[in-house]
Formats: structure tokens, C-alpha cells, sequence
């Protein structure tokens, strides 16, 4: 019973290709929307996005990838501690973002959230590590908010905060084998 | 001279808070009768009976007056105590001054006045009352169990196996019921037949156990310990004792087409039949309103091919008498039709069946031997959809109960399914789901969870045909109401469990009340959920509300645990609160006229006529008698008498005026 569904082609069909989760063993009590401290500025609230994967169809697969919700989930993991039937809900929102990506569903209010996380992932693979200032311009440019808290900066500055010159990981390369593992499957 | 003993109770704070007991006490010992007058804290308590006790030897009391709480609480304590100092239980009264008086008013001078008033009409009776004696009638140790389904099943084994006599009554041809019909049981997933049959045979088999299939109970006299039942045993058409049940005779006849009964008219059988495979008893009857020859005079071909000569065309309904003691009804329910359903249809699509007619569809014994086919064309269906709540839960449609069975059966269904079409998809519209026994939330979420069965909340609106499909209009309100369109294959509905079609004339015939449903009701819906109102009659099983196996076994050993209490005894002891007409000197006899209104009026057919002669045996007149078995003393027939030549026992009209005329004497 459990091979089937490992080919079905619906979203659900992936996450439990991609991570093992049931989406059926949600039973829709609430308790993730309930605790969601993010919830109240969500279009489509944890436990709805689930029940809309459960009906697996097209049109629902679609909502749900084109959904503010995925990408304003701060994978706090209240929910997936709350949850009855222990559903890791922070990841199901990580392969639903994934899949939002690559099939350019994003919501047009997360383009923002979708920059800040190419910008961060960008510096972390040139320098295997966070480099503040890198990140904060490369955000800029994508976003093009050049004047957005640009007032924070000197405080920041005085404090050691931002360095001018990035620290740079000694073997990068190793840090990133698991990417490479990971796109070779 | 009446020597009466007062005895006023405090009951701590309930009754001293409001009234004056002290006071009430020194009244009451005032009052014409009263030999003694004693206030006490707890009354009920054994140095407070010892009081009582004492009193009666001390004093000699020939009457007591326990003023204190509702006699229903502890009338027996204080006649037992009573009965223990040498007076009879009978002279021993409550006057209810806790319930009547101390809990209903404030604490004042009138509350107190009151609870005089109450004690004094209680006094007023007790002078007027007689020693009564406790009533002894005998037991017949056999019982009679209507209904062969799991619950009369298990209900006349338990009661064989104690040792006692069984009468079995099932009215279909074969023992069985719905149980012999589904296919497989939750949450377990076993064969419903394989577990069932055993038991079947265990009573064909039992020497203790008479059954009677293809009979009915037609009436039911008597009271407990000694009923009369009348069974009509209906033409077989064939002899038992020569049938072998070889099947020749089904074989043989040539009316092929009529509807199955136990195959809810997905199948076909033969005039003369045998419902079922494992049917027990396995030998064949014949439909008369079916048959060729007793339809039209001609045909007799089973009778020609039956190698035993055991058909009997000229065979009669036999109607016995059967003295039984106690009575078991377990006759079961039925589910409504789908040609209830205007929205679904009324049952003009074919592919649109009750969840009874699935389960045959789902039986290895079934019209398609099992694989799941739908009745229309015989394809295998690729979507199903389930639809629970069909007629339950409706108070439009007349049933606002829930029939508790239909959210496990439909999880079955849709698993079994599953388990016979892998490529087939199933749908589930529910309400809630109501899984609460013992594995069975496990066993819905194994349908959701392994199976895939989609759950979908809300109530399906329509059911029609478009192109070859049933569509199936209905909402997701898990998704903000959002429709929802299924075109299907099959549609299965849980429809509402239902009282059976002849549930009303039996209860009528046997004496026991049901409710608007048609259920039999039971005593009290707590602590009494087996016994029925009339003593004696036991209910088991789905006769009373829609019920699982588990339970409907369960219930049908509680009833045999009370029928093998009741045959413990050779003998049953009655509160002898009953009617009695009177007798008096010749010429008279009796004030009885003989106009047997009160006959007509009695509920328990208790009144009996009884022909009064002289020594030489002349009739003189004829009166009514009170059969003290069956009466229950609810006094209707003494206010139906026109000549006043009936009275209850403990409670007659003298009691009463003297009662009500102490109220008003000043």
C-alpha cells in the first residue's frame, strides 16, 4: 500500500517521497493553526494547507504552492511539538517552498523573503559562511529597498557587527558535498 | 385503639435546618391514636432503627410513622426494622417531610406547620391500615428468546448452558440474522459466517435449546415466572423429519426470480428456498405467495424430484402454546431503503445500495461470490463514493438519532474495498466519526491512513446520473464549504438503522412500551438498560437502539444473567400492593356487579372473570377477580369501578379519605 503512493504524482505523493510524512494522518483538530505564531498574517492557515494536500488534486496542489503561508512559516516547530499525530509540519513547508521554486509559484508578496534567502544561501556558498554586508547588499539589489534600514548600519558598525572583509570557511568545498549528493539523487 | 409511634427525623441539617422536629414530634403526640412521639437525628442510622425497634416491643405499637425523607429512599429500611421487632411491615409508613416540605420552604414557623399537617395525614392512614402479606408465585424455569440473530443466539445459549430451558423463535427460515448476512466484522476485519456459524449450529444442536424457525410470537399472557406464549408455526410446506436437505427441490423449481431476502434483493432465489448456504436449520421452505401451485393449482415439480417425499403441499399454520417464565425479545432492526433518499435518487440507480446490500456485494456467499461488482452493468466500480449519516442525524427526515454502527461499517467497507479493487479510489462524506469502541479509532485511521480512503467532511446535497456516472454533489467544509464533485461508479449509503416493521404489533402483544422510533424501551436507560417495564421480559441486542456486535452480544449475556437470576428461585415474592374486589356475605358475595369495566381499563390484563356458586354448585353470580401475578397495582381499575368493589391494597379509598379528610379536620 505504502509503494503506490511513493509514485503518485500529487504533492503528497512527494513529500512522502522526499521526507516520509503522511499527510493522511492529519485529522484536522487545529492545534498547528491554533499555536502558529505567524497564523494571523497567513492566507491559508497550517492545517488548511494540510487538509489541501490531503484532497490531492491539481488545483489544490497549485493553491497551496502559490500560497503566502510556505514562505511566512519561520519553522519555529510549535506546531510539529503540538501536533498530535506528529507531523513535522516545519519540513512539509520546506519541500512545499522547494517545489514552489522550482516551479516558480511564489507568491508575489514573498519575493522579498524569496531575495533574503538566495542572498543568504549565495554568501554561504562563496563563503561557507554568513558575510553580513555581502548578504545585506546582494538583498539590496535583488530587492532594490537600497534606503530600507540603512540607518541601522553605523550602529551595527560601531558594534563589530558588520565587517568589511568576509571570513572565509577553509574547505567549502566539503561543506557543499551534500548539495552535490543530494542533486546527483 | 391504634397504638402509633411517631418518629420525626432530623436527617441532620436537611430537614432540622427549615423545620422544627422537636416541636413536630410533641404535636403528633398530641393527636388521637399516638401512643408514642420521638425526634431523632438520623432516623436511618442503626442506633435511630434500634429507637424504632425498641418502641414497638417497649409500647406495643400497632402502627409506625417514620417522618422523614421520600419513601422511595428508605421505605424498605424502615419496614424491614419494623419487621424485625415482630410488626407487620405493612403498618410501618413514611410521611415525606424532607422532599415535600424541609428542602421546598424557608426556615419559618409555617414549614414547621406543614410538616405537622404531612405526619398527620400519614397517622390518619396508618390507623386505617391492615397487616398485608408478601405474594408467592412459582416459577416456570424455561425460557422463551424471540429473535435468532447474535443477540437471541447468544441469549438462549447462555440460558441453556446455565442448566435451563430454551424456547428459540425466529421468524425467517433459517437462525442468523444480519449478522449470517455481513461479510466481514471491525475492527478485526474477520469473517462474520465463520465466527457466527458455530454458534448457529451449537443451538440446532443444544438439548436444551427448542427452536422454532419460520414462527412468531403471536400474543403473550401471564406475569413473570408464569407466562403463556402463542407461537404460530408457519407451513413449512415440507416434512422436517423426512428432509434431508439435499437441494433437489430448489434445483427443481422453476420460478428463478424472485428478489433474495438475505441477499437484500441483489440476488434471486427459488419459491422454495433455503436462505442461505450455512443456513441452520439447512433445509428448504416454501414461499406460498410465490409458488406456482399455490398460486395456481399446477406445477408440484419439487415435490415430484424430492427423493424423500417430504413435501407437504397440504401442510397448515400449527399454533402452540408455550408456558415459559421468562422472555427475551432480541428481534433486531432493519436499515432503510435507499428508495427513501428523494435527493439520492429514491432508488432508481441502481448503483446506488445500502450499506446491508454492499456488505452482500463484499460476501464470498454473495451475489458476485465476492468480487466487488456493481448491480447495474456488473462492472467493477473504479470510484466509490460512501455516504454516512444517510437519514441519521436528521430531524427533517423523522430520525434524529445517531445509528452508531454506520462510521465503523462504512471504514469497513471502503478497507474492503481497497483491499479487493487496488486501483479503485474510495471517498468517505461524513459528519463526524464516531469510532469510541475498543480499537476502533484505530481501525478508521488505518482506512485513512494505509488505505488512502478519502475522508471528506460534509454532507453530500445530491446524488444524480450524468453520462453513464453518478455524481455525487457534496462539500469540503474542512476547506470553507468548498464543493465538491465526485463522479462515481457505485454509491453506497449508511442509511439509518431502523426499528423493525413489526416492532409495534409485538410490543403491544407482549406488554412492553418503545419509544417514537419504534425501539423497544428499556426500564431505565442507566441502571436498568435490559429489563423492560413489565417484569419478567428482558430486551437484547438492536431491538432496543442500533447496536454492534460486541454489544449486542454483551447485552444479550446481561439478559441471560437476569433470566438465570429469576429461574435461581422456585419461587418469586411480590410487594402484595395489588387490587383485590371484595367479598362479603351471602346473599351479596360481593358489591361486584359484573360489568368488567374495569377489565377494558386494566393495562396488564390482569382482571379475570370468576363464577361464584353455592356449596351445591349453583352460580350465583359472576365477578371480577385480580389475578395478583399480573397486577401492578397502578389502581386504574379502582378508579374505573362503578360499584367501588375494588380497592389496592395498602392504598384503598378508605386510606385515602381518612388521609386527605385529616388534612382538612379542624
Amino acid at each position: 500500500m505504502l509503494q503506490d503512493q511513493k509514485y503518485r504524482s500529487t504533492l503528497s505523493g512527494t513529500l512522502y517521497s522526499k521526507l516520509g510524512i503522511h499527510v493522511e494522518r492529519c485529522y484536522q483538530c487545529g492545534k498547528c493553526s491554533a499555536g502558529c505564531p505567524a497564523a494571523s498574517a497567513m492566507d491559508l492557515k497550517p492545517s488548511i494547507i494540510l487538509r489541501m494536500l490531503q484532497v490531492e488534486n491539481e488545483r489544490y496542489d497549485r493553491e497551496v504552492l502559490q500560497s503566502y503561508t510556505i514562505w511566512l512559516c519561520l519553522s519555529c516547530h510549535t506546531c510539529s511539538t503540538r501536533c498530535p499525530m506528529e507531523i513535522d509540519i516545519p519540513r512539509v513547508m520546506d519541500v512545499l517552498r522547494s517545489e514552489s521554486l522550482r516551479q516558480n509559484l511564489i507568491h508575489p508578496r514573498a519575493k522579498d523573503i524569496v531575495a533574503f534567502h538566495v542572498s543568504f544561501l549565495n554568501t554561504i556558498k562563496r563563503f561557507g559562511r554568513l558575510w553580513e554586508v555581502g548578504m545585506i547588499v546582494e538583498y539590496k539589489i535583488r530587492t532594490r529597498h537600497f534606503f530600507q534600514d540603512v540607518l541601522l548600519a553605523p550602529v551595527l558598525f560601531l558594534k563589530g557587527k558588520l565587517t568589511v572583509v568576509p571570513h572565509k570557511c577553509v574547505s567549502i568545498k566539503q561543506l557543499f558535498t551534500w548539495k552535490k549528493q543530494e542533486s546527483s539523487l | 385503639m391504634a397504638r402509633i409511634g411517631v418518629f420525626v427525623c432530623h436527617c441532620g441539617e436537611n430537614i432540622a435546618a427549615t423545620v422544627d422536629c422537636e416541636k413536630v414530634a410533641k404535636a403528633c403526640a398530641q393527636l388521637p391514636g399516638v401512643a408514642y412521639s420521638i425526634d431523632y437525628k438520623y432516623m436511618c442510622s442503626d442506633p435511630g432503627q434500634n429507637l424504632i425497634r425498641e418502641a414497638i416491643k417497649e409500647k406495643n405499637l400497632t402502627g409506625v410513622v417514620v417522618a422523614a425523607c421520600s419513601p422511595r429512599m428508605h421505605e424498605p429500611t424502615f419496614r424491614r426494622a419494623c419487621a424485625e421487632a415482630g410488626l407487620n411491615p405493612y403498618l410501618c409508613e413514611m410521611a415525606n417531610i424532607r422532599e415535600h416540605c424541609s428542602w421546598v420552604h424557608p426556615k419559618s414557623e409555617e414549614t414547621t406547620l406543614k410538616a405537622i399537617d404531612i405526619v398527620k395525614t400519614i397517622i390518619a392512614k396508618v390507623r386505617k391500615n391492615q397487616p398485608l402479606y408478601p405474594i408467592k408465585v412459582p416459577v416456570t424455569k424455561t425460557a422463551l428468546v424471540i429473535g435468532g440473530g447474535i443477540a437471541g443466539i447468544q441469549a438462549a445459549l447462555d440460558i441453556a448452558n446455565a442448566g435451563h430451558r430454551v424456547i428459540l423463535v425466529e421468524k425467517e427460515p433459517s437462525i442468523g440474522g444480519h449478522m449470517a448476512q455481513l461479510s466481514e466484522t471491525f475492527p478485526t476485519l474477520d469473517c462474520s459466517q465463520c465466527i457466527l456459524t458455530p454458534r448457529m449450529v451449537e443451538v440446532a444442536q443444544h438439548p436444551s435449546i427448542t427452536l422454532y424457525t419460520y414462527a412468531e410470537v403471536e400474543s403473550l399472557t401471564g406475569f413473570i415466572g408464569n407466562f403463556v406464549a402463542r407461537i404460530r408455526k408457519k407451513a413449512k410446506s415440507i416434512d422436517e423429519k423426512l428432509c434431508t436437505g439435499c437441494g433437489e427441490c430448489v434445483n427443481a423449481c422453476p420460478i428463478k426470480k424472485i428478489p433474495s431476502e438475505f441477499n437484500m434483493g441483489l440476488g434471486t432465489r427459488p419459491a422454495i428456498y433455503i436462505p442461505f448456504p450455512q443456513a441452520v436449520p439447512n433445509k428448504p421452505v416454501i414461499d406460498r405467495s410465490r409458488c406456482t401451485y399455490f398460486r395456481t393449482g399446477k406445477c408440484r415439480f419439487c415435490e415430484s424430484k424430492c427423493p424423500t417425499k417430504a413435501i407437504r403441499f397440504d401442510q397448515n399454520d400449527e399454533v402452540i402454546n408455550v408456558q415459559v417464565g421468562a422472555v427475551v425479545v432480541a428481534t433486531g432492526f432493519t436499515v432503510l431503503e435507499s428508495t427513501f433518499f428523494p435527493e439520492y435518487g429514491y432508488g432508481q440507480y441502481k448503483d446506488v445500495v445500502t450499506g446491508l446490500q454492499f456488505e452482500r456485494i463484499l460476501s464470498a456467499s454473495g451475489p458476485t461470490l465476492g468480487e466487488v461488482r456493481r448491480p447495474s452493468d456488473g462492472a467493477i466500480p473504479k470510484k466509490v463514493v460512501f455516504i454516512t449519516c444517510a437519514g441519521s442525524r436528521d430531524p427533517a427526515k423523522g430520525i434524529e438519532y445517531c445509528s452508531k454502527i454506520c462510521c465503523m461499517y462504512t471504514a469497513k467497507h471502503a478497507m474492503l474495498y481497497k483491499h479487493k479493487v487496488h486501483d479503485g479510489q474510495a471517498y468517505v462524506f461524513y459528519m463526524d466519526i464516531r469510532a469510541t469502541g475498543k480499537g476502533y479509532d484505530e481501525f478508521v485511521r488505518r482506512a485513512i491512513e494505509e488505505d488512502h480512503v478519502k475522508y471528506i467532511r460534509g454532507r453530500v446535497s445530491r446524488v444524480y446520473e450524468r453520462n453513464g456516472k453518478i455524481v455525487v454533489c457534496g462539500a469540503d467544509t474542512l476547506l470553507g464549504a468548498e464543493p465538491v464533485e465526485i463522479e462515481a461508479d457505485m454509491v453506497v449509503l449508511a442509511t439509518a438503522g431502523v426499528a423493525n416493521p413489526g416492532a409495534e404489533e409485538l410490543a403491544q402483544a407482549l406488554h412492553i412500551s418503545y419509544d417514537r422510533h419504534r425501539f423497544f424501551t428499556e426500564a431505565h436507560p442507566k441502571l436498568r438498560p435490559v429489563e423492560t417495564n413489565t417484569a419478567g421480559i428482558f430486551l437484547a441486542g438492536a431491538c432496543q437502539s442500533p447496536k454492534d456486535i460486541p454489544e449486542s452480544v454483551g447485552q444479550a449475556s446481561a439478559t441471560a444473567s437476569k433470566v438465570v437470576a429469576l429461574f435461581s428461585r422456585d419461587e418469586l415474592t411480590r410487594e402484595p400492593i395489588v387490587a383485590v374486589v371484595n367479598r362479603c356475605a351471602p346473599p351479596l358475595y360481593s358489591t361486584c356487579v359484573g360489568c368488567f369495566m374495569c377489565q377494558t381499563a386494566c393495562p396488564y390484563s390482569a382482571i379475570e372473570r370468576e363464577e361464584l356458586r353455592t356449596r351445591d354448585g349453583t352460580l350465583v353470580k359472576t365477578v371480577a377477580r385480580v389475578n395478583p401475578g399480573l397486577c401492578q397495582g397502578c389502581g386504574t381499575c379502582v378508579a374505573f369501578c362503578r360499584s367501588k368493589s375494588i380497592d389496592l391494597q395498602g392504598y384503598s379509598n378508605e386510606q385515602m379519605y381518612a388521609e386527605v379528610v385529616e388534612l382538612f379536620a379542624e
